[in-house]
This record gives structure tokens, sequence and C-alpha cells, in this order.
């Protein structure tokens, strides 16, 4: 059984602004995808893809439009308030940025245990405390780690903080935005050899949201391919980044950074490549094989793939 | 030429002036770009920032050494010097396109201002200047563009405008601190190309700060690795990828994801001290899986290395 089941969710976003007419965007498209235990699904894409509002409707952060959300077996879609807070022990986040998401005025001891106080609040602050020491560790941090605030850890440290938090209520799922991008390669390495650990352990399924792709390819088992709201591509990590077939995913893994000088290439791509087509398939406008057909395309997946010519 | 010479500076830290980089040399040639790579906290951005005086602002003090234009002292010049080379001479990209431009003037306007206080040109050269400045860097419709305001543009365009604004006073040195960092890896990919076209065109001297190997591996012509406030190792970028000599650059190599496919990554354990905490004798060798007492028994000198071009500050690096 899945951890987490997302079917068909839509997001529209109404136009933004003081003065702004109230175009609508739509975010996320007729989304689904099924999580099991232990497995680590990532979602890539650029800015605008999609990929956090996808996490942030898998969370319940975001009210879906449409489509079905599902922790453990259970439709969540509709619960709010006081029933969906009790649920949330099923599914837990950890932030991109350890310097925002931590309360500066809480001592760390607080702020870790106040998933607690929602979903054990029978736990005395003495048997809050020993949780909460138990899981740092478990993180990598050590006692003194308690009494101290969050201006006094490193972006790393911060970070092993944030998974605590996370992980004290005993989640099932991690759903992970962005959980390196913000930090140093030397530190990057460490936390994702904690979140490796952690996952053996305790079989935690991660929804990791990233869009650097040697961290994915690294961490993950299965990929989802987002641009402009649409999953274009999914897999298995080895098949998509071995053999992508959508032409978006190619030019994301032939712009991932070269590792060595040797393989510089100059080719010229001076021109600007920003654009989102409003009909057919919305990658068209930047895609080098595409055809006319491809202009009133309606991006439904088949095998893997959202193409009329997959690669 | 621009020359950093034995530079060592000092950072405020609750009331006392604290030696944050120290005895840094390094030089910035016409037509080559020379990397600056480190963890943060290392002090690489400092040192980048020296170079325009612009650390002052934060009450950073030179505690010794000298940085050499052309010869003569940066600390020197007069305060209309000064603003006449920054921008003129020596210019900058910054690392958050987001918040290097100013959100209530339009680019049109950021633009004009950087020509204006270079050039002499009047009104409409310096309109001309600006749509060719923006067409360098692959903008279109530069028109339309110099009418917009900053948060109508997405986090690439905003980038090629700063480009844009670095290149408007023609400058002979590039300062770019972490340029692609908060970008998509496809736009990424495009600024890279970009910052060295217009690198190669102009033949410019570029410092390029980065903590990303792959960066690196794309643009630099020389690395200088820096650990806790100074320089541990310079080299080629072909001998730096090849041949890393000193452990921290071998340590920082092997923790790209890249490196491992499956299992664990390899990691440097601990974290950069803080300026203040440095360790006696040499500084990484409280992280360093190679070290031994004598490390820390005395400083370590930065030595030539293999052929000579070759510098590491490691006692232990004939061994390896």
């Amino acid at each position: 059984m899945s951890v987490l089941s997302v079917s068909h969710i839509r997001k529209v976003f109404k136009g933004g602004g003081f003065f702004a007419s109230g175009a609508e965007k739509v975010a996320v498209n007729d989304l689904s995808f099924d999580l099991a235990r232990g497995e680590t699904l990532a979602i890539v894409g650029e800015s605008g893809s999609g990929k956090s509002t996808t996490a942030r409707l898998a969370m319940r952060l975001l009210d879906a439009d449409a489509g079905q959300v599902m922790w453990a077996g259970e439709d969540v879609s509709t619960l709010s308030g006081k029933a969906l807070r009790k649920k949330r022990k099923h599914l837990q986040m950890v932030f991109q940025d350890p310097f925002a998401s931590l309360n500066p005025k809480m001592k760390i001891v607080d702020t870790v245990a106040e998933g607690l106080r929602v979903h054990q609040p029978h736990l005395s602050s003495a048997e809050r405390r020993l949780k909460v020491a138990e899981t740092l560790q478990l993180c990598g941090l050590g006692e003194q780690a308690l009494d101290r605030y969050p201006h006094q850890f490193s972006g790393g440290q911060r970070q092993r903080i944030g998974i605590a938090r996370a992980l004290i209520v005993e989640p099932e799922v991690l759903v992970l935005d962005e959980p390196v991008s913000a930090l140093d390669v030397s530190v990057q390495a460490q936390i994702l050899n904690l979140l490796k650990e952690l996952q053996q352990e305790k079989g935690l399924a991660y929804l990791f949201i990233s869009h650097d792709l040697s961290v994915v390819q690294h961490i993950a088992n299965r990929v989802m391919v987002m641009f402009a709201g649409y999953v274009v591509e999914e897999g298995a990590i080895e098949d998509v980044f071995k053999h992508p077939k959508h032409p978006y995913t190619k030019s994301l893994l032939d712009a991932k950074p070269i590792s060595h000088p040797s393989q510089r290439n100059d080719e010229d791509v001076l021109a600007l490549d920003e654009g989102v087509a409003s009909e057919g398939c919305a990658f068209a406008l930047r895609c080098p094989i595409a055809k006319d057909e491809c202009k009133s395309f309606d991006m439904r997946m088949k095998d893997r793939v959202a193409c009329l010519f997959p690669l | 030429m621009l020359n950093i010479r034995n530079l060592s500076l000092s950072i405020p830290v609750s009331g006392q002036h604290i030696l944050a980089v120290s005895n840094v040399s390094l030089t910035l040639e016409a037509g080559k770009v020379l990397a600056l790579v480190g963890e943060s906290g290392c002090g690489k951005s400092l040192t980048a920032q020296s170079l325009l005086r612009l650390g002052e602002f934060q009450g950073v003090n030179k505690e010794s050494g000298d940085i050499l234009l052309h010869g003569k002292s940066l600390f020197d010049v007069s305060s209309e010097e000064l603003r006449k080379i920054r921008g003129g001479v020596i210019s900058m990209v910054f690392q958050e396109p987001m918040t290097a431009l100013n959100p209530v003037f339009s680019i049109g306007s950021q633009i004009l201002e950087v020509i204006h206080l270079h050039t002499e040109l009047d009104k409409d050269a310096a309109v001309q200047r600006v749509l060719a400045l923006l067409a360098n860097v692959g903008l279109q419709d530069g028109e339309q563009l110099m009418r917009q305001y900053p948060d109508s543009l997405s986090g690439g365009m905003r980038q090629r405008i700063l480009i844009a604004m670095a290149m408007a006073g023609e400058p002979e040195f590039i300062i770019a601190d972490e340029p692609t960092t908060a970008l998509d890896v496809s736009v990424q990919k495009r600024i890279i190309a970009l910052l060295r076209n217009l690198q190669r065109e102009k033949g410019l001297g570029m410092l390029l700060v980065t903590h990303d190997f792959g960066l690196v591996a794309e643009m630099a012509d020389e690395v200088a690795v820096m650990y806790a406030g100074e320089i541990v190792e310079q080299a080629s970028v072909m001998d730096i990828f090849d041949k890393p000599s000193h452990p921290y650059t071998q340590a920082l190599m092997k923790c790209r994801p890249e490196y491992t496919k499956d299992g664990q990554l390899a990691v440097i354990p601990g974290n950069v001290p803080s300026p203040g905490d440095w360790a006696q004798g040499c500084r990484f060798a409280p992280r360093c899986n190679q070290a031994n007492q004598a490390c820390s028994a005395a400083p370590v000198s930065l030595d030539a290395w293999h052929s000579g071009a070759h510098q590491a500050r490691c006692i232990r690096v004939d061994e390896s």
C-alpha cells in the first residue's frame, strides 16, 4: 500500500498583484503519483514548473481545486482543522532554508518539541526533553544543542535540526523541498548521508523536490519531471537519466554541470530560452523537434512520457 | 594587472576586530579567469569585496598588505577616483539577482545611471549604448525592457541585466560572486556561456568566487582554494582536477554527489572554524584524515609543488 497517493490533482492560481487583471495560471495540472514505504520519489523541474506547489498540495498546506490526496490509504482531501492536524503526524516537511525556517527566539528543545505538544500531549516536559535529545542524536547533534538558539548553529546543523523537528512525531513520509540546495557541498554530503541512513533505519518514504540533478540521481529511486504544471516524464531514475524520452528531460540533463574541465563545450547558447506555450504542448516553443501537431497535443502521459514524438 | 599582495583583513565581532583573511596573495590578469573556491565562511567573499573596498562599509579593516591596480595602491586613491574605478575599471556581478536590482527604478534608468557615471555620452547615445548592452547579453526587445521593472522579470533575465550593468562602464576586471547559484540549471548553463563569451571577447580579467566545482570546471583558467582565511592550494584548473594536492581540495572534490553513484558520500567531518577559532599550525588539521602531530606544530607555508606553478599549504604534500 502506498503511504502517499495523489490522484488527478489540479491547482489554479488567480492572477496575483494589486493591479493584476486576474489572469489564471495553472500551477499543477492533472497530476498523479504513488509513494511506497522506503521509497524516494524526486520531482525535478525549473522554477515555476509546479514542483513546490505539488509538495504543498500533497502536504495539504494548499487546497487542490480538483483531485484526491490520500495518506496511508485514507482520503484526506476534504479534512480540515483539528481532524487534519491530527493526521499530520503521518507526513512532515523539511524546508529549504534552515536559516528562515527556525524561530530565532526559541531554544532548539522547544522548536523540535512543538510537534510533540500536538501529537503526544500526554508527555511530561521531562519526557519531551528526553525524546528531543534522542531525536537530535539520531540526526547527529549532541545534548548540548538542546538549550541553544538557532544562530549558534551552522547551516548544516540547522538543517539537522529541521530534520529532527520533522522526525520527532514519527512520520512515515518526509516531504523535502530543496533540502540541501542552500548548503556547501561538504555539508550537503553529510545531510544526504543522514537522509539515506534514516530511510534505511525507519523505512521512511521521501518526496524529494530538487533542481539539482546530481543530488536527485544520488538519492532517488524514481523521478517525475515537471514542466509548466505538467508531468512530462516519469520513471525509474536509471531509465529516465540514461534514456530520457522527453526533449525537456534531455535538455535538463544536457544542462547538468560538467565535472571536469576537459568536458567544456563552447557551443553558443546565448539566446534566452524561457517561453511556455499556452496551447498544445507547453514545451513546444523551446523544443528542438517540435512539429505542427504539437500545437494541439493535450500533454497526456503515455508509456511514461507526455510527448507526441518521444526520443 | 590587479594584484592582491599579502592582504590581511579583520572583521568586527562583538566589539573586537578578529582576523578573517590572512596573507592572501592573488593576481588577476587580462583575459584570464581565476576561481576562488571554498566553503562558506572561509573568507572568499571578503577577499573579493576588498578589490572594490566594499568591506569597509561593514567595518572590515585592512590589517596589512596591499591591492595594486596596474601598480598603484587602491588604498592611496581619492574617493573620487575610487568611484571611477568601481564599475569603470573593476565591476562586480552579485549573487542574488532578486535583491541586487532596485525594485523602484526601471531597468533602463538603472543601467543609464552606470553609463552616466562612467562616460560622457549624451542622452541619446547613452540609450543606444543600453540597447547594445542588452542585446549583448541576449535580451531582445530592449526598448520595452528598459521601461520594465525588476519584479516583472525572471531570475535568468535579472542576472543578464546585472551582467549588462557590470559591463556598462567597460571595465577591465570583473568580479563574479556566485553568479549562477540562485538560478535553474538550464538558465545556469546559458549564463555561464554568456559570461565566458563576454570575458573572452573583451579580454576581461575575472575573479570567479564560488563553491561549485561544476562552475570552476566550466570557466576557470586558474584556481585558488581558500580555507579558514588563507589560500591552501593554487594551480591551473587541469591540475586542480587531476592532481589536487591539499587534503582539503581532495576532500571537497570527493563530496560531490556525482563522484559516488551509490552508498555513502564522502564527507569532511566538522565545520569551517570561525575567525578567531583557527587551529595552530595547519588550520585544516582538525578535520583532515591525513593529519599527524607534526601538522599542528607550526604554521604551514604555501609552497611550490609539481611544476612550480602548483602551490599547496601542506607539509605532507610530498608524500601523497
